[in-house]
């Protein structure tokens, strides 16, 4: 039998994903909340597979992009009355300003050190959305938070929501796929095999390093405000460290480096633990038995099983 | 030893350093234009921290110029703008990608397609071998080959001056002695070589002059003739001790 081709796989997974996708929509309820989430998680995790997968750098902070773009967002339009459609942009860009002041300088660390360095900067964005009261109400957050939408139109019902955050995330991807199959990719990847290699090259590697960093806070903040739209809520722990583990979590368990990963890593991290609500007090327990099964299984993500279909018809 | 007139490279008083540690000590070296000069010395006589600080890719003091023109101490882009193009000690093959993919980031800083498929076309002819494994990954092809694709990537960036880095190591010796010989013709088609060698009898076997290099410092600069066993050799550097 021919192996699939990876178009082949390309259309199965979107068809697969089709499928959920109509069978939650006409099916409706809880569920559709979850694959909501699902779609936010997979939009932070595609941006930090672009610095983690393709440029093969390390970042525990994503959490912080997340969170100033969420409170931004949460401030403008519960505080000071803006429409969501406006604050979502400034949060943003003010993420991005942020990635390049602090990436510019914590770039040049490599490794365990650009690791820890990333890991203080969202502790740091942590303590100032606990301790800066005055804007961020401190642990008890802020509520009343509106929901997306354009004028007097608000993206309410949750069957909008899933729609608009599925549209989101399909161009998010495609993004990220013609990113990475771009010139730009192609340095991205070589500066993940040897830094020192892709300079002798002539590839600009803290340049490209400071922009992965930056298209990664980007799209973290752009999950940042839909999640703080979507829940109408937001506080510290929004964005705490489990944010972090998360991101982690969907990227091996999906696939890192995989455009798919992510999406195939947040359904599972999800959709996983609903699945095992009847164990109730040991729901935890199945859940990280359930992932560890499929690391055992699929060291390389669920996203990289494609690739064994051929040797299993040898 | 006199210099020739048209250097291509011009080094004097380069120092590498790694933090506190210097590795390589007021260093002075040439390569004329069209020659192929080789730096022997044995393990961590300092000569890939000769190569990586020409190329602006370790700290360190000191002057190089090439084509001519002072270069910047960290620059290695423009090093290779320049057409002076490092093919690193371990090869420095990007595994997960395909031979092409290899061949084709080589050419990162070209633009006419037409001029890429060239300089391609020139490495496949130099290297038949990786033509018919140019779907293959780098990091699935043997260590000849794989060194044959780290030369071959080098080349594509079109270079003046081809700074080798123990393009023998952990190679058999039949494939080391084919990686010579295609070292030699394009030495031979005009290109100037700065190699870095452990194997003192395979480089000299190239070379037109060598340098000796010793616990970072050049203790002698030879021509092949005067080397003729591994006794002229052990006499060079003993009377520089």
């Amino acid at each position: 039998m021919q192996p699939p081709s990876s178009r082949a796989v390309r259309v199965s997974v979107i068809g697969l994903a089709l499928a959920l996708f109509v069978y939650v929509f006409v099916s409706g309820g809880y569920l559709m909340t979850v694959l909501s989430f699902a779609a936010i998680y997979a939009i932070f995790a595609t941006g930090l597979n672009f610095f983690m997968g393709y440029a093969g750098q390390v970042s525990f902070g994503q959490n912080a992009f997340a969170a100033l773009s969420g409170y931004t967002s949460a401030v403008l339009t519960s505080t000071y009355g803006w429409a969501p459609i406006a604050a979502l942009p400034i949060g943003v860009c003010g993420a991005v300003v942020v990635a390049v002041l602090v990436g510019y300088p914590a770039l040049r660390l490599r490794g365990h050190y650009l690791a820890m360095a990333t890991l203080a900067l969202g502790m740091i964005v942590y303590e100032i959305a606990v301790e800066w009261q005055s804007i961020t109400q401190g642990y008890m957050g802020i509520s009343g938070i509106p929901p997306l939408g354009i004028g007097r139109w608000e993206l309410t019902d949750p069957r909008q929501q899933l729609v608009f955050l599925t549209l989101l995330l399909a161009i998010a991807l495609l993004a990220a796929y013609r990113l990475k199959e771009s010139r730009f990719g192609m340095a991205l990847a070589a500066i993940a095999g040897s830094e020192d290699a892709a300079m002798a090259l002539g590839i600009n590697v803290s340049r490209y390093k400071l922009a992965a960093f930056v298209i990664a806070a980007a799209y973290a903040a752009i999950a940042g405000s839909l999640m703080v739209h979507f829940v109408g809520f937001v506080s510290p722990e929004v964005f705490g460290l489990h944010l972090v583990i998360a991101g982690f979590m969907i990227l091996y368990v999906g696939g890192i480096g995989s455009i798919f990963g992510p999406l195939f890593g947040a359904l599972i991290v999800t959709l996983l633990p609903e699945t095992f609500r009847a164990f109730k007090d040991y729901q935890d327990l199945a859940y990280g038995a359930a992932l560890i099964v499929i690391l055992i299984f699929a060291p390389k993500g669920v996203a990289s099983m494609a690739r064994l279909l051929p040797k299993a018809h040898r | 030893m006199s210099k020739p007139s048209q250097l291509t490279l011009e080094v004097s008083g380069l120092t590498a350093r790694y933090g506190p540690i210097e590795a390589l000590h007021a260093t002075n070296l040439h390569v004329s234009e069209g020659e192929l000069v080789a730096v022997l010395g044995p393990n961590g006589a300092g000569k890939s921290s000769l190569l990586r600080r020409i190329m602006g890719l370790v700290e360190g003091d000191g002057r190089v110029s090439f084509a001519g023109s002072l270069l910047p101490k960290s620059d290695p882009r423009g090093c290779t703008m320049r057409g002076m193009v490092l093919v690193p000690e371990g090869r420095g093959i990007f595994g997960p990608m395909t031979v092409l993919e290899n061949l084709d980031l080589g050419a990162y800083l070209a633009t006419d397609k037409s001029e890429i498929e060239t300089r391609l076309q020139r490495v496949f002819d130099l290297f038949p071998r990786l033509k018919d494994r140019q779907k293959q990954l780098g990091g699935s092809l043997s260590g000849g080959e794989q060194q044959m694709l780290a030369i071959g990537r080098g080349l594509m960036a079109a270079p003046k001056l081809l700074l080798l880095d123990e393009p023998s190591l952990g190679l058999a010796p039949r494939l080391a002695e084919e990686i010579f010989v295609t070292l030699g013709a394009l030495n031979k088609s005009g290109l100037s070589v700065l190699l870095v060698e452990q194997k003192a009898p395979l480089a000299l076997k190239l070379a037109q002059r060598a340098y000796l290099l010793s616990v970072g410092r050049v203790v002698s600069e030879v021509t092949p003739d005067q080397i003729r066993s591994p006794h002229d050799l052990a006499r060079y550097y003993l009377a520089a001790a």
